[in-house]
């Protein structure tokens, strides 16, 4: 039942007086019902040019080919692949929380999933460009795929993780999309009921007829529940499969058996970050400071130190397994990454991923907005690096000293890699503008047992233990969406 | 005789709707329907509603997409076309297991969402059978079916009695076509 009170000692999810479903609808709906404030003119303008310059940067290196990259003989991966396992693992905090916080229950989830679902199948949209550019002849992407063909036909090697990777990819790519779209379902049906002219008949047809009844709610709920159940292991599946095309190589740094978990907390972590990037300049923005509370932001803070850490032992035990092994070839790349002529870059790597993050220890440092936003943009960064260490410090210098070189990006590269996070912001901007940013059904199923109002109502009541009672009102002196005053005695 | 097709009771809170739902069911007055804004558990236990099957459908999406996979990789590697790579064998099976666990996804996924759509006739463009617009927003809706029910009057009151904020007698079924 809808009514069923939680303790008192938790935090509210839903802040503010007043909130009733009507004003829920209201609040999360105002972006987009209404004419754009200037804050989202100004951020689509510089967005949408960084997507001009990456469509003017791919078509450049589909016209002239992947020579206009500064790859050579010896880095053979570079920006490339940096670029594609990168926004590869932003799109995974995306999953983590629609698909493992579900099953979980964590109800917290309710009003940030929409966002981070969205930033996921963007980020997988970066990615996949990436991969089908540094294809070279990006015409003939369908050859990964086991279609019959004229040349035997010989078909493709499914003992490759590179082709694992195709399906890995483009099913978590279509069933996030899927994922996304069943959960819009209803709140564009709401954006269809509050509509008139145009507007209602393509919010139609979106929303697929979509009316609410006992039945549909009831299936709903069940597809959710499997989709969650099947995503989960499945953007698990991703990133161990992305960090197996590193992985089953012999190359040193990249042949270690600990990369799938490695890559997989890495992919959560950077995503957690950006989902945090995003989120705060959201909320702010579209004044939904109600609904993605400070207990959201700390909570998305802690599971940055906790997926930071993991990041950081998996580290340490690279470098204990490179000593360990004995193997000259793999303790020298580790030492490379400090004394070689790279050692900016693994800096930025330990420092970004590891040292930094180690911060969020401290409470004030996770309830502080303005922090929590620099630090999600040093993991931004730092994820970056660290897999630009591990592409290109590895292969820069191998087995053979003959052969070393290094690595020079042209602007190619990085107009294709700045273009990228403009296409990304292109795509996320447009994305608030016309669908809600919040999921308003999951928003209400808290307002009766979550919110701020109900407890408050708890505790006028009076029937709550005092110690309990005080507890609560600690833990609300950290929201910056409460109005302290009331709780005044 | 009434013109009314359909009477809903309008709520503004779904507990009070339950015991909307309990009045009713007291009074033997059968309901067609109830739209709420956001999923009610409980709600298909009152009206009898069966568990949903989709769970079914879903395993037996996710067999057929492994299966599909697996034997197009067995035909095209093992036997169309075994390779030989350092004299081992072509039938490798944990190399196998990837893209059959995505296969495996993507069929569960696919299969069980178009099912559901299917089952409650969901598509783009599809015309919404709206009973009343603010069923997607703030009201909880019951809906009853006016034929066969006749003392509207009662079935009014005890929607009233209930604590339903509104009652309409809607002349068409569904308001939302043009």
């Amino acid at each position: 039942m809808a009514s069923h009170n939680e303790s008192i000692i938790r935090e509210p999810l839903v802040t503010g007086d007043n909130i009733t479903y009507a004003k829920v609808t209201e609040d999360i709906l105002r972006p987009v019902e209404n004419m754009p404030n200037k804050a989202w003119w100004i951020g689509f303008t510089v967005a949408s040019l960084g997507a001009c310059l990456w469509v003017f940067a791919v078509s450049w290196t589909f016209w002239y080919g992947i020579g206009e990259w500064g790859l050579n003989k010896t880095v053979g991966w570079a920006w490339d692949i940096t670029g594609f396992v990168w926004w590869v693992g932003i799109g995974h905090a995306g999953t983590l929380i629609s698909a493992i916080l579900l099953l979980f229950r964590q109800n917290w989830r309710n009003s940030i999933n929409r966002s981070a679902e969205a930033m996921t199948i963007f980020a997988v949209i970066c990615a996949a460009t990436y991969v089908v550019s540094h294809m070279g002849r990006p015409w003939l992407a369908y050859w990964p795929l086991p279609l019959p063909n004229q040349f035997g036909s010989l078909w493709i090697n499914f003992n490759s993780p590179l082709v694992w990777d195709v399906f890995a990819i483009s099913t978590y790519f279509s069933v996030s999309l899927l994922f996304w779209y069943t959960g819009l379902l209803p709140d564009m049906a709401a954006i269809r009921d509050r509509a008139t002219g145009i507007r209602r008949r393509i919010y139609s047809i979106c929303s697929f007829g979509w009316t609410g009844s006992v039945k549909t709610w009831q299936r709903f709920e069940a597809v959710c529940l499997i989709l969650a159940g099947v995503s989960t292991p499945l953007v698990l599946s991703v990133h161990t499969i992305v960090s197996m095309d590193f992985a089953t190589s012999l190359e040193p740094g990249w042949h270690t058996t600990i990369f799938p978990p490695y890559f997989v907390a890495g992919a959560i972590f950077s995503g957690f970050a950006m989902v945090q990037t995003l989120l705060l300049i959201t909320r702010k923005v579209l004044g939904l400071e109600n609904y993605i509370t400070m207990f959201h932001i700390e909570a998305m803070n802690k599971i940055i130190l906790v997926t930071g850490s993991i990041v950081g032992v998996a580290y340490l035990t690279e470098f204990f397994i490179a000593y360990y092994s004995g193997g000259e070839y793999e303790q020298y790349t580790f030492l490379n990454r400090f004394i070689g002529p790279y050692w900016w870059a693994g800096c930025m790597m330990y420092g970004c991923n590891v040292l930094m993050t180690q911060l969020m220890w401290f409470k004030g440092i996770r309830t502080s907005i303005r922090v929590s936003w620099m630090m999600s943009i040093v993991v931004n960064i730092g994820m970056w690096f660290e897999r630009f260490v591990i592409i290109v410090i590895s292969l820069h210098r191998d087995f053979v000293p003959s052969s070393w070189a290094m690595f020079y990006p042209t602007w190619v590269d990085m107009s294709v890699f700045i273009g990228s996070i403009g296409l990304f912001f292109t795509m996320f901007l447009l994305f608030i503008r016309v669908m809600p940013s919040i999921a308003i059904a999951e928003v209400k199923l808290l307002l009766k047992s979550s919110s701020e109002q109900s407890k408050k109502k708890i505790l006028a009541e009076g029937h709550v233990d005092a110690e309990q009672a005080e507890f609560y009102k600690e833990s609300l002196t950290r929201f910056d969406s409460v109005e302290l005053s009331a709780y005044e005695k | 005789m009434s013109k009314t097709k359909f009477i809903l009771g309008l709520f503004d809170d779904p507990d009070v709707m339950m015991h909307g739902i309990d009045a009713l069911q007291k009074n033997s007055v059968p309901i067609y329907d109830v739209y709420t804004p956001m999923p009610i558990h409980g709600i298909d236990d009152k009206l009898g509603i069966k568990g949903s099957r989709l769970g079914y459908a879903a395993f037996m999406f996710g067999i057929l997409g492994g299966t599909t996979i697996f034997s197009i990789i067995y035909y095209t590697l093992v036997h169309d076309w075994p390779m030989n790579i350092g004299g081992k064998p072509a039938f490798t099976v944990p190399n196998f297991i990837p893209a059959t666990f995505e296969w495996t996804v993507l069929f569960t996924a696919f299969g069980m969402t178009i099912t559901f759509f299917f089952a409650n006739h969901l598509f783009p463009g599809r015309a919404p059978r709206v009973m009343d617009l603010r069923a997607t927003d703030d009201r909880f809706v019951i809906a009853i079916d006016a034929k066969g029910n006749v003392s509207h009057d009662e079935i009014t009151n005890i929607l009233k009695e209930a604590g339903a904020v509104e009652v309409k007698h809607n002349d068409r079924k569904y308001v939302s076509y043009e």
